[in-house]
């Protein structure tokens, strides 16, 4: 434990990386705390040290090779000067006064004074039968697969589900040289005219054009308006492709020898939420964010909010406002950096902020499917619970509270404590109920944020 | 206005059982809970359902529980995950061990047999335990429950037979009138014969409404979850002098607690802290080394109400006709609440009951501080003590 109370930025993305750096700019030295070996967070991973990877950046983060080589190069520098970093530390629990975490088998614990939550996101799906099947990823998965590991998850793959990850993810896996049997979307084709309203900031799109035209150059089958029915499973319970409905209606078949499906992405909010931060829900993407006043600010005057862990902006606007974040935190602490610096980012997150929130609604969260997932399949599989179970304890209970309904089934109780499956139990209750899916409430965070072995829990003075 | 026979405040497992067994009997009941029913200390405690080791003040009242807690599904529906996996009570030297024999002798009294286990039997049969424990008594007839089920089942049940159960309703303020009990509930008057205050970490301020001040604090036990593992323990298991407490659920995880996390009454939150999950894992290494490995995926807490004895007010109140406590459960209620419930409904409605509660009385705490506007010559009796 330090002596004195220390500014710590959690989470060593983007967002996490920018806030640190500017910071120690400043003169502020902040201990940045990341669980991976090494920063980047998930869109800029890199392959272990142990790993004689010689992938070059181009390869691993495509368009973005150059930007991630410029966050590992600044953090490198910033290393032991300006920054304090400790990567393979996961932060497990927080309070007003402490923050707990895993490092080298055991639990450290920091004194806080300020914080940034840099903490990001992960994936986002809606369960269908053969999803537990081996061979089925969640596109965040397959991505670390290939960035950190070198390996595919199959050497034929059908990607399904929606958002800017499904065609970057598609692509990322033909240049390394799999077989990508079908990419389908659940989201509307976007349409020439929706391109034209995206006005400025259009780098993104124009990515998505290309990976798009790169994957159809190449015979990959890219359809949109299509409906999941189920992942395919073979006579040894391996997932052997995708059952699904074109937009006509028409049922088609596409046999692979791995499935990656994910529909966007959701904020890690658990840290968040053991500091007791308010929340808001978010009714474009459908769920539950820390409250922030537009500027990183949350609810909490010690803590603020940048990148994708306060809501999915994508990497750009990570950074962006964790540099924010590092410029109000500065402020607070009566350092003023320069004003023209402060203008000039908060135009930048403005510009973007407007061309991403358009083209997140381009990649609606497909709340319909969520709500009607069919009464056998699993939602929790940690728990074994399924969609039926859920809707017959609301029944019973004549509840649909979700942090009652988990009491009642299990449902989010499991290693994965309920990260992959409350979104969809959420809007199960809330359709089957009757009800917006904003009453149903929110899932209550509880320590560990990540699950521990007991044993590096170790005693504590 | 709709005059019940008895009102109830508190959604806790004794008072939904309370509503339950008055409705079985045909009374006309209505319980306020402030929250949801079961959401706080009934709902998030350790899941124990143990007669060993309680004071012997509880015991008949424990007893009488137990026998419920097997009847769960004919009662209410569902079995709330009952168990009878036994519990055993560990001692780490031989002066624990003549306490555990001192105390098998005096729970036989009540009827409740007791088996004390000598070190080479533990090791034996019971070897996944660490060194440091040399004996133990085994309660065969103990076992465990999930606390997440039971009040809302108990409350579910009582709906079924008519009570009226009413959720988020805070009670702002309850009165005798002399003939009657007037309660204000969102800006409503119920008007009531009986009172019972079932109100847990509250039920000191609705006692205090009619002057019986008692000094009830809160405590939020600090309880952890691992992830399941392949069944190995058996027994619910306990340590002399307290300390660490473990049981495996049929499931599989291993629920586990130690020290108390932070509650605030006011607030109506509780939270496990960091530093006593921690101590916790390693007490629960060090019973069950092979813990070591298994991974926490929870904690949590709940607000509980704790009296200076640690045993907790069921009975009369003193100064008040009509009107009944069952409150400051000290961190074991939740055995408790099955038959706090039917004792309740009998004190309601019969003015007595079979079972020995004497012990439990509120006289205990006699209360010099407060001028009760309706104390009564019969008062003095129950002072002295």
């Amino acid at each position: 434990m330090s002596g004195s109370n220390r500014v710590v930025v959690i989470g060593a993305g983007p967002a996490g990386v920018e806030a640190a750096i500017t910071l120690s700019k400043y003169g502020i030295r902040p201990l940045l705390l990341d669980e991976a070996e090494s920063v980047g967070g998930q869109i800029f991973r890199q392959p272990p040290k142990a790993m004689s990877d010689r992938r070059v950046a181009s390869e691993l983060y495509g368009f973005d090779g150059s930007k991630a080589v410029k966050v590992h190069a600044a953090v490198e520098e910033a290393l032991g000067v300006g920054v304090e970093y400790k990567s393979l530390a996961t932060v497990w629990s927080a309070d007003q006064e402490s923050i707990h975490y895993i490092q080298n088998g055991k639990s450290e614990c920091v004194l806080w004074s300020d914080l940034i939550i840099a903490t990001g996101a992960m994936d986002r799906i809606v369960p269908l039968h053969g999803w537990t099947a081996p061979g089925v990823y969640s596109l965040g998965a397959a991505q670390i697969a290939l960035k950190a590991q070198s390996v595919l998850v199959g050497d034929s793959i059908v990607f399904f589900g929606t958002g800017p990850l499904l065609y970057y993810v598609a692509y990322q896996y033909l240049r390394a040289g799999a077989k990508v049997k079908a990419v389908l979307d659940v989201s509307k084709r976007v349409g020439a005219r929706m391109l034209l309203s995206f006005t400025s900031g259009g780098s993104d799109i124009l990515r998505g054009i290309y990976y798009v035209s790169y994957l159809k150059a190449h015979g990959v089958k890219v359809a949109s308006s299509i409906s999941p029915k189920e992942i395919l499973v073979d006579d040894q319970g391996n997932a052997a492709g995708l059952k699904f409905l074109l937009s006509g209606g028409e049922e088609c078949s596409i046999s692979s020898k791995a499935v990656a499906f994910g529909y966007g992405l959701k904020p890690e909010t658990q840290i968040s939420d053991l500091l007791d931060l308010s929340f808001t829900f978010d009714e474009l993407f459908r769920y539950w964010v820390p409250q922030s006043d537009g500027e990183c600010r949350s609810s909490n005057e010690r803590v603020f909010l940048a990148g994708d862990g306060a809501g999915v902006r994508g990497a750009v606007l990570a950074a962006l406002t964790g540099r924010r974040a590092a410029y109000v935190l500065l402020a607070k602490l009566g350092i003023q950096p320069p004003v023209a610096e402060v203008r000039q980012v908060s135009a930048e997150i403005a510009r973007a902020q407007g061309f991403r929130l358009a083209l997140e609604r381009a990649f609606p969260f497909p709340a319909a499917l969520a709500q009607t997932v069919p009464d056998d399949v699993l939602v929790c599989r940690c728990e074994g619970v399924t969609a039926g179970q859920i809707r017959q304890a609301v029944d019973v209970s004549g509840e649909a509270e979700i942090n009652r309904i988990k009491a009642f089934t299990r449902v989010g109780m499991g290693r994965c404590q309920g990260r992959l499956c409350m979104s969809t139990a959420a809007e199960i209750c809330a359709a089957h109920n009757k009800m917006d899916v904003r009453a149903v409430g929110r899932p209550r965070g509880q320590a560990p944020v990540k699950p521990i072995p007991l044993a590096q829990l170790g005693r504590q003075l | 206005m709709t005059k019940y026979d008895v009102a109830i405040i508190g959604g806790g497992l004794a008072g939904c059982s309370a509503a339950f067994h008055l409705a079985r009997r045909g009374a006309r009941v209505i319980l306020f809970e402030r929250g949801r029913c079961g959401s706080q200390a009934s709902g998030v405690n350790f899941g124990g359902v143990r007669q060993q080791g309680r004071n012997v003040a509880e015991l008949p009242l424990s007893i009488r529980s137990r026998t419920l807690w097997a009847r769960m599904t004919e009662l209410v529906g569902i079995d709330c995950e009952f168990v009878q996996s036994g519990h055993l009570k560990l001692a780490h030297n031989e002066q624990e061990m003549s306490e555990l024999e001192a105390y098998r002798q005096a729970a036989e009294e009540w009827g409740l047999k007791l088996d004390l286990i000598g070190t080479s039997r533990l090791r034996s049969e019971y070897a996944y335990l660490g060194e440091s424990v040399i004996g133990g008594s085994l309660s065969p007839t103990d076992g465990q429950a999930n606390p997440r089920l039971a009040a809302p089942a108990f409350a579910r049940a009582a709906r079924r037979l008519g009570a009226e159960v009413r959720e988020q309703s805070p009670v702002e303020k309850a009165s005798y009138d002399g003939d009657s009990f007037v309660l204000e509930v969102s800006g409503q008057t119920y008007v009531a014969d009986v009172l019972l205050n079932v109100a847990g970490a509250w039920a000191g301020n609705v006692a205090a409404w009619f002057g019986e001040a008692v000094q009830e604090t809160v405590m939020a036990p600090n309880m952890c979850v691992t992830e399941p593992l392949p069944q190995f323990i058996g027994p619910n298991l306990g340590v002399c002098g307290g300390g660490v407490y473990i049981r495996q659920s049929a499931h599989g995880s291993v629920v586990f607690g130690a020290g108390v996390g932070v509650a605030d009454a006011e607030a109506l939150r509780a939270r496990p802290l960091a530093a006593v999950t921690a101590e916790a894992a390693q007490l629960a290494i060090e019973l069950v080394p092979r813990l070591r490995d298994a991974l926490l995926v929870r904690t949590w807490s709940g607000i509980e109400g704790k009296l200076p004895d640690s045993i907790p007010v069921v009975g009369p109140s003193e100064i008040i006709p009509h009107l009944y406590h069952a409150f400051g459960f000290s961190g074991h209620g939740f055995q408790l609440g099955p038959a706090v419930g039917v004792v309740l409904s009998e004190l309601a409605l019969d003015g007595e009951t079979p079972t020995p509660i004497d012990g439990l009385s509120i006289s205990r705490f006699a209360n010099k501080a407060s001028v009760s506007r309706l104390d009564t010559p019969s008062r003095s009796l129950f002072h002295g003590k």
